[in-house]
């Protein structure tokens, strides 16, 4: 009996039972090649695709030790679709996880789809504050870093450089102020001063070129020790650099950014993550790489540890004390229940070298130092509902 | 004059009883050689692209090298440190072990998820087993029966039997587990979890983890402490572990299965070994470029040795 009993339990645990598979549905939508500064880097379409398929490899490997199988469906919207009729047309009933890749108002769009109600969104593109203030839905969790996260992280390591005097920069775009208001956020927690802000305009007066521009653009600022640029889209935030009429350091979106991902991180285990994705992909891991990456394997995390296929079986181990995701930035990575955020340390990198890692040492927390970037939970106006 | 002689002759043979300690390292490409008695570099043999795993051969004579960026495990003559031989280990290859009746190399594969299996003495691939996500611990039970290797990503210890080289039961533990030790009993299995800031304590019968201990440190923070290498002593009384970027040494009372301090050795220590006799404990320091040297007997930290660039791996020799 004694016998029977183990031989029952060991091989249990080698060919573990079979559990119901779990569905995850990537979501995202085509895109339009985007205006682009240089032909240095291509446009990659559908980043993000990449990074969910290494995720679901790699939680099929553990699936096979726990009996448990992952699946991924692709449901991609053409450009100029409505976005929620194509999600309700092609979004199985019975798939309970989706890993969105979408961009702000698409997302808006899903998280109010009757479709989804009863399933777990994970926002692995945006970074809007507002998905996480005022806006914050209890359906949906964001990897990323949001803006404010970002800026908090620039803005700590200018305190430490003591890069005080900041000249702000702001592009044209909605998303450019947007981060610029993180930026003046941040630079308000910190303790920082922005001596001088200048919208950027773009002109076509062929008589002005960057070269010509920027001395120009920059004359009559005096008393700066950095230039913080919030061009999200890459349209003049590159001409920066070495042009501005006194030598000054380039940060934000161009020059040193603040990023989920980068590809000149290697610590903590990075270097199997890079070597592992570019054998996939041929191509470096982009930030969106990274997000559905991340997304995916916070899915199979999860369930494993909750031993479960159940959407909200999944969704309580993953806002509880226990979990921890491995994100290779040397820290576990976990969700703030407040407001979904993945909490996380956000990389500084310049375009060949990895500068800084933050939270920087030094900014203390009660709880986590990661709780040092983004809304904090006693500045959250989303978990009050 | 004659005392001076005679004192200089016991200082010779004192020193060639201890015991020679290799350290690998990975960014100088080379092998350092220390005299951990008077804590001097010897001196520094170039071994191959990116060394890191090292162990010795059962009888002492050779030295095994995983040179990773050259794909191969080198075998090394290990008294004039000259290359002998090379194993066929599978891409970057990081650790590995010995079986234990020394016939027989366990290669972890991160890249690939897979441990390779190699005979010495044919030098051949003998068969690969498919693990979890970046496989890197690994450790056979001193009694010939286990194979342990855990994957960092899958966050399990995979149990292989010696004899078949078949998976029979995989133990999920706390995340990203590093390194695994047995006790020189066989009954008991050590691993350490990088992200939890944990040691485990298995049981090797039941596979199952019989104690978690965190290992806290008051005024360092939380994310700091991170648990990689993992010895136990002979007499199974006090287990180490190197805490990574937190710069310490725990030190285990293996009975109760409390830390009985920290001790601060150099910047991101990771892997620890043995001198022979077990009096003392050398410990690489990545970030810092030296090795520790701890006296056991009274558990302090006696010396420090600048090394070289990014010392990794670490094996003394008798």
């Amino acid at each position: 009996m004694l016998y029977l009993s183990l031989f029952l339990m060991l091989s249990f645990e080698a060919f573990a039972q079979k559990l119901p598979t779990i569905n995850i549905a990537y979501i995202s939508q085509e895109q339009k090649n985007p205006a682009a500064l240089s032909n240095l880097d291509d446009f990659i379409p559908h980043q993000g695709l990449l990074g969910a398929q290494l995720a679901l490899a790699d939680n099929n490997t553990t699936g096979k030790f726990t009996g448990q199988e992952y699946k991924l469906q692709q449901i991609i919207i053409p450009l100029g679709a409505n976005v929620n009729e194509f999600i309700t047309k092609h979004l199985p009933a019975t798939t309970q996880f989706i890993v969105s890749l979408l961009p702000a108002p698409a997302l808006q769009a899903l998280q109010t789809n009757p479709a989804i109600s009863n399933k777990l969104i994970f926002d692995a593109a945006t970074s809007d504050n507002k998905f996480r203030q005022q806006q914050c839905q209890s359906n949906t969790l964001h990897i990323l870093p949001s803006r404010a996260m970002r800026a908090d992280a620039l803005a700590q390591f200018m305190m430490k450089k003591r890069w005080q005097h900041w000249f702000l920069v702001v592009g044209a775009t909605p998303e450019d102020k947007l981060f610029a208001n993180a930026l003046k956020r941040a630079a308000k927690r910190f303790g920082m001063k922005i001596v001088a802000e200048k919208p950027w305009t773009h002109t076509y007066d062929a008589r002005r070129t960057a070269q010509k521009d920027v001395p120009v653009f920059t004359q009559d600022v005096d008393a700066y020790d950095v230039l913080v640029v919030a061009d999200e889209q890459g349209l003049f935030g590159e001409y920066l650099s070495y042009r501005t009429w006194k030598s000054r350091p380039i940060i934000g979106t161009q020059g040193l950014i603040a990023t989920a991902w980068h590809r000149t991180h290697e610590q903590w285990g990075a270097v199997q993550m890079q070597n592992r994705f570019r054998e996939q992909a041929g191509r470096w891991m982009t930030e969106l790489d990274y997000g559905a990456y991340l997304a995916v394997r916070a899915i199979g995390e999860a369930s494993v540890r909750a031993k479960s296929h159940e959407m909200l079986a999944i969704k309580t181990y993953l806002l509880g004390e226990k979990f921890a995701l491995q994100g290779y930035k040397g820290k576990p990575l976990s969700f703030r229940t407040w407001s979904g955020q993945l909490r996380q340390p956000v990389l500084l990198a310049a375009a060949r070298s990895l500068v800084a890692t933050a939270p920087i040492e030094g900014f203390l927390h009660p709880n986590s130092e990661l709780d040092t970037l983004g809304f904090d939970k006693p500045e959250s106006t989303c978990g009050k509902k | 004059m004659k005392a001076f002689v005679l004192s200089l002759t016991l200082l010779a043979s004192i020193s060639v009883q201890a015991e020679t300690v290799l350290v690998t390292l990975e960014k100088d490409n080379a092998l350092a050689v220390l005299d951990p008695v008077t804590g001097k570099l010897l001196r520094t043999v170039p071994v191959g692209q990116r060394p890191r795993g090292i162990i010795l051969s059962a009888d002492n004579k050779q030295v095994f090298v995983a040179t990773s960026d050259d794909d191969t495990i080198k075998i090394l003559d290990s008294s004039s440190l000259v290359e002998i031989g090379r194993l066929p280990s599978g891409e970057d290859p990081e650790t590995f072990v010995l079986s234990a009746d020394g016939s027989k190399l366990y290669v972890s594969n991160e890249d690939d998820n897979l441990v390779t299996v190699i005979d010495v003495a044919t030098k051949k691939v003998l068969k690969t087993i498919a693990v979890g996500i970046e496989p890197e611990g690994i450790a056979v039970s001193p009694d010939g029966q286990w194979l342990v290797s855990a994957s960092e990503t899958t966050n399990m210890l995979h149990w292989i039997a010696s004899d078949s080289l078949e998976i029979v039961e995989n133990t999920l533990v706390d995340p990203r587990p590093r390194a695994v030790a047995f006790s020189a009993d066989s009954q008991y299995l050590w691993a350490t979890s990088e992200i939890a800031g944990t040691v485990m304590l298995l049981d090797v019968q039941t596979k199952k983890i019989l104690k978690t201990l965190r290992l806290d440190i008051p005024s360092v923070s939380k994310d700091k402490i991170q648990p990689v290498g993992v010895v136990v002593d002979k007499d199974n009384k006090w287990a180490y572990v190197a805490m990574g970027p937190a710069n310490r040494v725990a030190v285990i009372d293996v009975q109760t299965f409390t830390v009985k301090e920290f001790l601060l050795v150099g910047q991101r220590v990771w892997n620890l070994a043995f001198s022979p006799d077990q009096q003392r404990l050398y410990t690489t320091n990545g970030a810092s470029n030296d090795v520790s040297i701890i006296d056991l007997t009274t558990h302090t930290v006696t010396k420090s040795v600048a090394v070289g660039r990014y010392p990794w791996g670490v094996v003394a020799k008798p």
